[in-house]
């Protein structure tokens, strides 16, 4: 197009013409935004000053007011495109405070409690026979041990048989086979399973087998590989299907055997992919608190044993600190703000090693 | 390229049968195994469930000693317990639905359509770290940060919009209110709802944008009509999904509101707050005697089945979603002129596969105000 017309003709400069006039200036919705922050700052100012109400009745100002602005200078379509464009931003600058707000929250009240005793050692009662008293200290050494042991061993049952179901959809099945499509529909079924649902599960399990109060760690590893297993099939099922085709074909020219042309070709090609998609399971599974408090209860004693008596884990002892307090309700909801912390680290670190293992191990070249 | 991977395969050993190892058959095996096994847990989540749940729901709730008191006492029988528990569940996630799903169906749009190409990428990966924090320090977050920032908005609302019935009622000094609970639920629904909605906007086909804005549509009408009907069922399929996830999930609702196994829909009161079910079993679970345990498994069934429906309904409209679209977009190709379609089709699919990351430029930048003014220089 702007290769037939000639640059002499090209106009420079604004010029007034027909074309401009009924428009807005350029940059009005910043001046629209500016304007209403300093007046919604000048209202709350005399009716008293808060953050959160100076956001929303700016909001509210600069919606009204460019509404009002565009529908008198320009027209009412206009006008509805620039509120939408406003409305939009919004909803996307609400989503962003929840986050904020809740990460500051949890360091803020989670800082203070966090320090070396607080990892190291076990909560415990402390009778001091001089005065009579009873004091607690606390610490989450045990909540630390049952959460890495019921998280390790939910994955070493998920990423076994996540991994393989996802080689069976992709390598083996026909698509149009009955129990590829069954398959793939209870996988997104089971995506869905309500948490507590699996806590349930478990329990009901175990206290089939060895009786009533059958809370242990390994209960609840079960009940959490339940919810990891789908996260793990659908993720590496779309990994092992962007390895090409033509990488398969080759080693089968070749005369590779399928079972060796799976783990030598596809699986190398897919690890990457495959190792991240299985960090963000462990790390979606390690926060879990309604199923692990179904199957493995609470307890403030150390135990190391999964197979035998409650196991504590961060998020139940983040849930019963608040939920049922000790004698020292400050003390307990303290250390329900540390275990919090403590978790919201965990998770940090594994979507940060997930990050670090895609970059990394990301195959050359294009795919 | 993301075709199944195994069509090639198959067909190239079944000219010439290959030699059959064992490891190869030890792993065919062992992978079927593997999506059989998903089949029998399944299967055994479901049966575990009822067997545990049946006790409880037999038994005569008027005189059996361990039902008659603690948590399940004073209900004639299994289904009077835990109707006002569905309800419970129901409202709550409906609450959340209506507060989270347009905010995040706008998040959606915002990244898919408003925001800087460059960003998009960066603001997507934010929303989708919503998902990635635990739960339990929503409920955490919830107590301490939701609860007295909707106070004063209850107050109000109360005050002036009390005559309906879910504001009326004794305003909550506490701020423990279902609300406060739906709100936190709406947060933690954010992310799905958002990530599935952004990729079906960014799915809509370039032609019909751009068609859209060619006629002199602004973005907004554009999206009207061209992104939202492409997009309209894979939208309804994500919120469901956000639904299901609000269905399940315990532990906000457990640590925000103050419960009463009752139906009602007020929103704002403390005493007259819905119980949910997940919320219910994790209170109870800990203070329970066996056979209230056996109660509450029932209501944990209930909202398996409750979940288990919503989820499939999900899925299949989204499977519709893949044929309905097929399918409308022959209909309209046979209406064209026989020259067009192959064009179009052909267009269509090339632009799609070229850029997957469908953006149309703002309607503020400097490109279509020269090609108006050229045009009107070569008019002139």
């Amino acid at each position: 197009m702007s290769a037939t017309i000639s640059p002499s003709r090209q106009p420079s400069g604004r010029i007034a013409n027909s074309l401009t006039s009924g428009q807005l200036p350029r940059f009005i919705e910043w001046y629209m935004l500016a304007g209403s922050l300093a007046l919604s700052a000048v209202i709350l100012l005399l009716m008293g000053f808060n953050v959160a109400g100076w956001l929303v009745l700016a909001a509210v100002i600069y919606l009204i007011g460019l509404g009002i602005l565009s529908s008198a200078v320009e027209n009412r379509r206009k006008a509805t495109d620039r509120v939408v464009r406003g409305l939009v931003t919004v909803a996307f600058l609400l989503a962003l405070a929840p986050l904020i707000s809740t990460l500051i929250t949890v360091v803020a009240n989670g800082i203070g409690s966090i320090n070396w005793d607080f990892v190291t050692q076990t909560s415990q009662s402390v009778f001091d026979p001089d005065t009579l008293e009873v004091t607690t200290k606390v610490g989450a050494w045990q909540a630390i041990v049952g959460t890495l042991i019921i998280t390790g061993i939910a994955a070493l049952i998920s990423i076994p048989i996540g991994i393989l179901t996802s080689i069976y959809l992709v390598e083996y099945a026909q698509p149009k086979h009955w129990m590829a499509r069954t398959v793939t529909f209870l996988v997104d079924v089971m995506t869905g399973i309500p948490s507590i649902v699996a806590g349930l599960f478990a329990f009901s399990l175990f206290s089939l087998i060895v009786g009533p109060k059958a809370f242990s760690g390994f209960s609840a590893s079960i009940a959490l590989s339940v919810l990891m297993i789908p996260i793990v099939v659908r993720s590496c099922e779309e990994m092992l299907r962007l390895v090409p085709m033509d990488l398969r074909e080759a080693s089968y020219a070749l005369g590779v055997s399928k079972f060796s042309t799976i783990t030598k070709i596809v699986l190398p090609t897919a690890i990457a992919g495959i190792v991240t998609g299985v960090m963000l399971a462990i790390a979606r599974v390690i926060g879990e608190t309604a199923p692990i408090f179904m199957a493995a209860s609470f307890t403030d004693n150390f135990n190391a044993n999964p197979f035998d008596g409650p196991m504590q884990t961060l998020p139940v002892m983040a849930y019963t600190g608040y939920k049922f307090p000790g004698q020292d309700i400050a003390a307990s909801n303290a250390s329900a703000w540390g275990a919090a912390l403590l978790l919201v680290i965990l998770v940090v670190i594994l979507n940060l090693i997930a990050r670090v293992v895609a970059k990394v191990f990301a195959p050359k070249g294009s795919r | 390229m993301s075709e199944p991977g195994s069509r090639g395969p198959q067909r190239s050993t079944k000219g010439v049968r290959a030699k059959s190892r064992p490891a190869d058959r030890i792993f065919l095996g062992l992978s079927t195994g593997s999506a059989a096994s998903i089949m029998v847990i399944l299967a055994g989540v479901a049966l575990f469930l009822i067997i545990q749940a049946v006790p409880a729901i037999m038994a005569d709730w008027q005189t059996n000693p361990d039902l008659t008191s603690g948590p399940t006492g004073g209900y004639a029988n299994f289904w009077t317990y835990v109707g006002p528990l569905i309800w419970g569940t129901l409202f709550a996630s409906a609450i959340a639905l209506v507060v989270g799903a347009p905010i995040a169906i706008g998040i959606a749009l915002f990244i898919s359509h408003y925001a800087p190409r460059r960003l998009a990428g960066i603001l997507g990966y934010l929303v989708d770290l919503l998902a990635a924090v635990p739960s339990i320090v929503f409920g955490l977050w919830g107590i301490i940060v939701i609860r007295p920032f909707l106070l004063p908005l209850s107050d109000w609302l109360n005050t002036y919009l009390g005559w309906i019935p879910l504001f009326g009622g004794q305003v909550s000094t506490t701020g423990s209110t279902i609300l406060a609970g739906a709100v936190v639920l709406a947060v933690m629904i954010l992310p799905i709802i958002t990530s599935i909605s952004r990729e079906i906007f960014l799915q809509t086909p370039r032609l019909h944008e751009e068609a859209a804005l060619a006629l002199g549509a602004t973005k907004w009408e554009m999206i009207k009509m061209a992104v939202f009907p492409y997009g309209r069922s894979g939208v309804i399929s994500a919120t469901l999904l956000g639904l299901g996830r609000a269905l399940g999930e315990t532990m906000a609702i457990a640590l925000i509101i103050s419960p009463a196994i009752l139906v009602s829909v007020r929103m704002l009161t403390e005493g007259e707050n819905s119980q949910t079910i997940a919320a219910n079993i994790a209170l109870n679970f800990p203070i329970a005697t066996t056979l209230q345990r056996e109660a509450l498994i029932g209501t944990g069934l209930l909202l398996f089945v409750i979940s288990l429906a919503v989820n499939m309904v999900a899925r299949i409209i989204a499977g519709r979603a893949g044929k309905g679209a097929l399918r409308k977009r022959k209909k309209m190709l046979a209406q064209l002129p026989p020259s067009d379609p192959s064009t179009v089709l052909a267009v269509d699919d090339v632009l799609a596969r070229k850029s997957p990351a469908v953006h149309t430029e703002g309607a503020d930048d400097p490109e279509p105000e020269i090609d108006r003014e050229e045009r009107e220089g070569k008019d002139a």
